[in-house]
């Protein structure tokens, strides 16, 4: 057995890969802004410095664990490395604590505090940078970044990104995206796993809370609210309690003593999309067309889908998510219910997530002019509301959800874990088919790992079903699946690591353990219910009868369902190729975006370039290579003045160039 | 800007296999086409390689040897080391910058053809104060008049439509 000492105590080495794994395994706090045991080490914050009897000085977190090793984490030096670290770092920061949403909560903050710091020696930040607002989801702070490198990392390697990077050198480094661009002009999906990892906050969820405000202060305003299943158990840590502690009651009363007309759940669109999913599910199973199926609940997913693999986005689920799924039917059928114009009704969603108030603005979400879903605040911001409004959470008496959109089951809670919703589907398969009768839990579907597996037997049927969060396993996957490898009928995709529970509009720390506390508090949700079954909620029974002329009527397909279309990653400017001395010449675009590109858009793109010098046209054609056309699906894409014109290959190329630009000009 | 340089692009990459691993010298070859990385060809070079833009931008603006933006055609480097600068190439620097229209902070003529650096040591402190032109051309003990000359004549050679 081989160990080693720590702080005069004898530690045993086992499977750790890092000193510092060790000095925690013993009991020790060392301090540290870089090191998250799900990313890679970086080694650069260097406050986990310790004193090795034989290497003096070294950063644990990057020194593999020896046996005989005689470490020591407190001495004078590694107490005066820190301290000076802190303040290096404190005299680069925007220290406007008082008045930052971090306060409190902030790394940068309760280290300085733990370690004593209690003057700035070094100074202020004299240059301030803009800050980057565009995003609907995500504001980036650069001011009061500390070059931790956690985002970096984190949109790389667990979400296969990677539209954040160092940029610069020395005391010139910042962190941002390609060519200093906002987030909305480059590939960001809106998931907010770098919130999650970001000790201060240079990188935040966008606030909405004052239009909620201004909504329920306007007599005009009918408001109303859903709450997502993620948010009621993690909504207490924002009041000191800890992850996992179920709030609903609390949280429902809270809501209305806000002032909100109706108080709903998003659990209960979450069983109508089981409901709809799974009928969707069975009729690719059956027909045998566009499987796998994927799950479409997570706009980070969506949008990654859309921009990366868009051939698969008929493989999409057309089921829009729980969260517009209710805005949808508020808007079209409840508002008359109640007498109210869809416009004067302003529907708000809490959910646990940055990217869902992306999707609430996408075009696609609207009715009648008005958007389905008004405003998204994220379970933060919920807590503030509280606040705001001097609600003392833990003496608020528990209150049950408003109807029609209150009752829910278990399957529609689990939702807000990754594998939640392949259960959800299972059990309403189960349920339509008529097969495992007394089966509510499958627990072969559930597990801490980013990809699992499971085959489920539904009486004589077996699916195949495949479950993953973090998008960079889903690359994977899906290049797995590609490959002929791996092959599955129901997919689901969670951006976030551990599914919603995970979301970056969730309270901080967002770590690992927290995930984990939070997923056993759903499950917890789940056992407790009285309905475990989508299929067995009345209430959705009845939408279904006094709304959606029943099962996939045509009303049901307007209402509930969507289509997705290929989007373009980058605002990138055209490349001349060809400039036209002539007057009046021919525009002509060739796209080598990523789509196009691996299609072969370089060589259409060289027989382009050769055939414009041809005699016919010599002059007159002005080429240029250009970045996503959006028709990534139908790759190559050419553009002819404004015509697009889809599927050229070299094959077809001279073809494709004598009918639509060559004809042109004998005209 | 130059036109033709695009299609030569892939043949660069090409020959660097079109590995991650080869980004500098991919850079290096594309920038000998442009004089500089235009945002739009570093996005085509990202999309070739399969990796992050905001990585190839990282790698960009680390290294001083890459520029993001135009340069001219004709590079003066104005040494600007110990030796140099005690021996006056901040009068040369102020001439030269005077005499080529450039404003304060630009370095770069409005035509794109030339481009005034100040650099740290060219290796040849007995010559002091020192200047080259795209690396090839060197002046030394260089007085403002001799810089005035030296500055008359590459505005002349440029007129001409001497190719460098």
């Amino acid at each position: 057995m081989s160990t080693l000492t720590i702080d005069g105590q004898s530690v045993e080495i086992g499977n750790e890969q890092n000193l510092l794994e060790l000095v925690r395994k013993a009991g020790i706090n060392l301090p540290t802004f870089c090191y998250h045991s799900d990313l890679s080490i970086y080694g650069a914050c260097r406050m986990c410095m310790v004193e090795d009897q034989k290497l003096g000085l070294v950063a644990a977190c990057s020194t593999p664990p020896t046996p005989g090793m005689v470490v020591r984490t407190n001495t004078d030096r590694t107490r005066k490395i820190r301290r000076m670290i802190l303040e290096l770092l404190l005299a680069n920061h925007d220290r406007d604590c008082t008045t930052c949403e971090r306060s409190g909560r902030c790394k940068l903050q309760t280290l300085a505090q733990e370690q004593g710091i209690d003057r700035a020696r070094f100074g202020v930040r004299e240059v301030v940078v803009p800050v980057d607002a565009a995003s609907p989801s995500v504001i980036r702070n650069p001011n009061k970044c500390i070059l931790c490198g956690d985002c970096v990392r984190m949109c790389r390697e667990i979400q296969g990104v990677g539209v954040l990077d160092f940029a610069f050198r020395g005391s010139q480094t910042v962190v941002g995206p390609a060519f200093g661009k906002p987030l909305t002009e480059v590939d960001c999906i809106n998931c907010g796993q770098c919130i999650a990892v970001c000790p201060t906050a240079a990188l935040t969820v966008k606030r909405e809370i004052e239009q909620v405000w201004k909504a329920l202060n306007d007599p005009k305003k009918t408001v109303i609210v859903q709450v997502a299943p993620a948010v009621r158990i993690a909504l207490t840590e924002e009041f000191g309690g800890k992850p996992g502690q179920i709030s609903t009651g609390k949280m429902a009363a809270g809501l209305r003593r806000l002032g909100f007309a109706k108080v709903f759940d998003t659990v209960f669109t979450a069983d109508l999309t089981a409901v709809e999913e799974t009928n969707e599910f069975v009729g690719r199973l059956t027909s045998g067309e566009r499987l796998p199926q994927f799950t479409s609940c997570c706009p980070g997913w969506v949008k990654f889908c859309e921009q990366f693999y868009p051939e698969l986005l008929p493989n999409l689920s057309s089921c829009k998510s729980p969260q517009q799924m209710l805005g949808s039917i508020a808007k079209r059928f409840y508002a008359s219910e109640l007498g109210v114009a869809p416009e004067d009704l302003f529907v708000v969603s809490v959910m646990p997530c940055a990217a869902k108030k992306f999707e609430a603005q996408r075009p696609e979400f609207t009715y009648d002019g008005t958007r389905e879903v008004d405003a998204v605040i994220s379970t933060t911001e919920l807590a503030q509301f509280f606040k705001q409004d001097g609600i003392i959470f833990d003496q608020l008496e528990e209150e049950a959800f408003d109807q029609p959109f209150g009752l829910v089951s278990g399957a529609g809670v689990i939702f807000g874990v990754s594998g939640g919703v392949t259960e959800a589907a299972v059990r309403t398969a189960a349920g339509m088919l008529g097969v495992n009768p007394g089966q509510v839990e499958y627990n072969e579907l559930r597990g801490p790992e980013g990809v699992r597996s499971a085959r489920v037997k539904l009486g004589d049927l077996e699916v195949r079903l495949a479950i993953v969060s973090g998008l960079a396993n889903t690359v994977k996957l899906i290049e797995a699946i590609k490959a002929g490898t791996e092959s599955y009928d129901l997919i689901e995709v969670m951006a976030c690591p551990s599914g919603c529970i995970g979301g970056g509009g969730q309270p901080y720390p967002n770590d690992r353990e927290a995930r984990r506390l939070r997923e056993a508090g759903i499950f917890r949700v789940d056992r407790i219910s009285q309905f475990r079954n989508p299929l067995d909620n009345l209430a959705v029974q009845k939408v279904y009868e006094q709304w959606l002329d029943g099962h996939g009527s045509h009303t049901c397909h307007d209402a509930l369902h969507t289509n997705y279309s290929p989007r373009r990653r980058i605002d990138g400017k055209e490349i001349r190729v060809t400039l036209a001395p002539l007057e009046k010449p021919i525009e002509v675009s060739v796209c080598v975006g990523t789509g196009c590109y691996l299609r072969g858009a370089y060589d259409v793109l060289a027989k382009f370039h050769e055939l414009s010098e041809r005699d016919d046209v010599s002059g007159y054609v002005n080429l240029k290579a250009t970045f996503c056309l959006e028709k990534c699906d139908q790759g190559v894409n050419i553009k002819v003045g404004d015509r697009i014109i889809s599927g050229v290959s070299s094959a077809n190329a001279e073809e494709v160039f004598d009918r639509e630009v060559a004809a042109q000009l004998v005209k | 800007m130059n036109e033709r340089s695009f299609p030569k692009i892939n043949q660069i990459i090409d020959i660097w296999e079109r590995k991650v691993s080869n980004l500098i010298p991919i850079l290096q070859e594309v920038q000998k086409e442009y004089r500089y990385l235009p945002e739009e060809v570093l996005t085509y070079v990202a999309t070739a390689l399969g990796m992050p833009l905001a990585t190839v931008f990282g790698v960009a603006t680390f290294y001083a040897q890459f520029s993001l933006e135009p340069k001219g055609k004709y590079i003066v480097k104005i040494c600007d080391g110990t030796a140099c600068h005690v021996r006056g190439s901040e009068v040369v620097d102020y001439i030269i910058r005077k005499k080529l229209d450039l404003s304060e902070g630009q370095d770069t003529t409005d035509d794109l053809s030339f481009t005034v650096e100040r650099v740290a040591c060219i290796g040849c402190c007995g010559l002091a104060p020192v200047i080259t032109i795209n690396d090839q051309e060197v002046y030394g003990q260089l007085t403002t008049e001799a810089a005035e000359i030296v500055v008359e004549d590459l505005l002349k050679r440029n007129a001409a439509g001497e190719v460098h």
